[in-house]
């Protein structure tokens, strides 16, 4: 299949302002400017059927269509935080494709009646966040940004924005606090960013994958791109293989794809190391529930609505694979102590609940624990569902959870007193010592 | 001083957030302060608070809330491994004990020339070269990708003959 978002595997050097232009680049951003209506370029991105990769799927030219009316200022905030374990497209993207994902950004700010643009870069992109600032110096010596842009009467200018190392800034209302020079923690919704995001102004949030789509969708066409993938979830997705594989990249693949595909075809993931057996996948990073490698989960076809149905999500599709070596408590606790590091502490459930699933799963995996604990643990993740005031509290369940449902012998593997019957249910994890309670408040 | 040293690099940054939104621009003086100073020190969070505007405990928090940024000093590199799932699942914990006793330190702990801090940190959006680690020190932040112990061990040691003691 021909690229759509990692074009630099087609064509070399795109990644110099002189080859992207030889090869059609910023033409749709000219006729968007010079020849289009904001809506006109919005029921492009419609009709495209183009949805977001940052995690949620939802229909991109329906986000921009909800920004409120009339008001003094609008902005465009691309979410290049890119902090999910597993996944790493995003930095190829802008490493390797950059003018191509300026353009998709300087075309939504144009659908969005933006003056100005953010690009929010994990604070670890520093020396890529240089690199983008050049690039972005380029674009506008050429004219396509700054005052009255090729005469359209539009002014655009486009800035990075570097933060500093905190997951929890990927969620979008978090990351337009972090923006505002404020700590990382997410909003209460509504309202939603479309109607009150920065500085209180209508505000678009799009991940850096669903906008470098974009200008090939304006430049040829919302059926072209509605072609590819399936009627549901339309357009090519950028897969992140990561874990036990023998080829772990990028691979650009279109939506509904299945799994046996990308993980065993020669020219995606070309199978698991040693000939060993697939144990289980994760098909969204650490986010969303682990599936067991079955026939029928290899089968799934990866488009947004087949692996909700499978149990799981296929949100930015960073799939990272587990072979039969692995332990899965083992795993289960890399991915809480990263939730637990990353919860950002605004409220107790998810602060003081990820704590405990990781008291629990440390004494799991030293092998300190008896029956019991592993109930407490599958307790202490039940009373946080729904309760958390946004989804990273939600997420951090899902590998307890998943790995309790179908793993649950791994966890059984290590306790003390495996023999013996399951012990009753702990029904509550013990109050919370206070001197314990100020150090969890403070992170570590 | 900052204000003084740096005057055209501060212009340009408060220059991309709105004349009223000033806070906007806390998170790269913070950056611009740590390379001066190697860490946040107390004088710095009141150096970049009336740069802005803002009171110092701001400012504090910000420093704290963020990984990125150091309030205290440690080593002069700091080697910070990705030892997340991604990683672990490609041998990033064996190549992290074992960097980590070539150095003579655990996981976590500054060497006794007080030259690198080495620490395990979450995902850095690099796992299929794992493994892997940055390097943050006042120049900014490097990748290292698809290392041996013996490849980082080299950076290391070349840092170490450029840095003074
Ligand atoms: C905890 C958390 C972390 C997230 N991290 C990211 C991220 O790193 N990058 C991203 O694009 N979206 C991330 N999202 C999703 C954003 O909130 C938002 O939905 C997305 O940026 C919207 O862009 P899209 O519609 O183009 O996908 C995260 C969400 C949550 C709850
Ligand atoms: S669920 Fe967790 S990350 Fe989200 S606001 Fe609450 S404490 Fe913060
Ligand atoms: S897990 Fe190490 S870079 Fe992603």
């Amino acid at each position: 299949m021909e690229h759509i978002v990692l074009r630099h595997r087609d064509i070399p050097g795109i990644d110099k302002l002189d080859v992207y232009i030889a090869n059609g680049g910023f033409e749709a951003y000219k006729k968007v400017v010079t020849s289009m209506k904001p809506e006109e370029v919005i029921d492009v991105v419609k009709a495209s059927g183009l949805r977001g990769r940052g995690g949620a799927g939802f229909p991109t030219g329906v986000k921009w269509s909800f920004l409120t009316k009339n008001r003094p200022a609008y902005y465009v905030v691309c979410n290049s935080d890119e902090s999910e374990p597993g996944t790493f497209k995003d930095r190829e993207i802008m490493e390797k494709n950059p003018f191509q994902f300026l353009e998709g950004l300087m075309i939504a700010a144009y659908a969005a009646r933006a003056a100005v643009a953010y690009n929010y870069m994990r604070g670890e992109f520093w020396t890529l966040a240089r690199e983008l600032d050049k690039k972005i110096a380029e674009v506008k010596a050429r004219g396509f940004l700054g005052k009255n842009i090729l005469g359209s009467g539009y002014s655009l200018e486009l800035y990075t924005h570097l933060g500093a190392g905190a997951y929890i800034c990927g969620e979008e209302s978090a990351l337009l606090e972090s923006l505002e020079g404020k700590l990382g923690q997410p909003r209460l919704k509504p309202p939603f960013p479309a109607d009150k995001g920065l500085y209180q102004m209508p505000t678009v949030v799009n991940n850096t994958e669903t906008l470098t789509n974009v200008p090939m969708i304006l430049a040829r066409g919302a059926e072209w791109y509605k072609a590819i993938g399936t009627p549901t979830s339309a357009g090519s997705k950028v897969m992140c293989l990561s874990g036990h594989v023998n080829k772990p990249g990028n691979y650009e693949a279109p939506l509904g794809i299945t799994f046996r595909e990308l993980i065993y075809g020669e020219q995606y993931g070309g199978g698991i190391p040693g000939g060993k057996k697939l144990k289980g996948i994760l098909p969204s990073g650490a986010s969303a529930p682990i599936l067991p490698a079955t026939e029928a989960i290899l089968d799934t076809p990866m488009d947004y609505e087949s692996v909700a149905k499978a149990g799981s999500q296929l949100g930015s599709a960073s799939v990272i694979l587990l072979d039969e070596t692995v332990d899965m408590a083992w795993a289960a606790l890399k991915m809480i102590r990263f939730f637990k590091h990353e919860s950002c502490g605004k409220c107790t459930p998810c602060r003081e609940g990820t704590y405990w699933m990781l008291h629990v799963l440390d004494r799991i995996n030293d092998g300190q624990a008896v029956a019991a604990d592993v109930e407490l643990l599958g307790n202490v993740a039940n009373q946080m569902v729904g309760k958390c005031l946004c989804p990273l509290g939600e997420f951090s369940v899902s590998p307890v959870l998943s790995s309790l449902k179908n793993f649950r012998a791994d966890y059984e593997a290590h306790l003390k007193d495996s023999k013996k019957p399951a012990a009753k249910p702990a029904a509550k994890p013990a109050a919370i010592p206070a001197a314990k309670q100020t150090e969890i408040a403070a992170g570590d | 001083m900052l204000a003084e040293k740096y005057r055209n690099q501060i212009d340009a940054t408060l220059a991309k957030y709105p004349a009223d939104q000033k806070r906007s621009a806390v998170m790269p003086l913070l950056y611009i302060a740590q390379s001066e100073y190697g860490h946040i020190t107390r004088d710095a969070m009141q150096e970049v608070a009336d740069i802005l505007g803002l009171e110092p405990t701001q400012v504090a928090s910000v420093v704290g809330f963020y990984t990125l940024y150091h309030d205290h000093a440690a080593g002069k590199h700091y080697i910070q491994i990705c030892n997340d799932l991604p990683c672990a699942l490609r041998g990033a914990d064996k190549f992290a004990a074992d960097l980590c006793a070539k150095f003579g330190v655990k996981l976590g702990e500054t060497t006794a020339d007080g030259m690198f801090t080495i620490e395990g940190v979450m995902c850095l959006a690099a796992c299929d070269k794992a493994p892997m680690f940055q390097l943050q020190n006042t120049e900014g932040i490097k990748y290292y990708e698809s290392q041996t112990v013996e490849s980082a061990a080299a950076v290391m040691e070349e840092l170490r003959a450029k840095t003074d003691q």
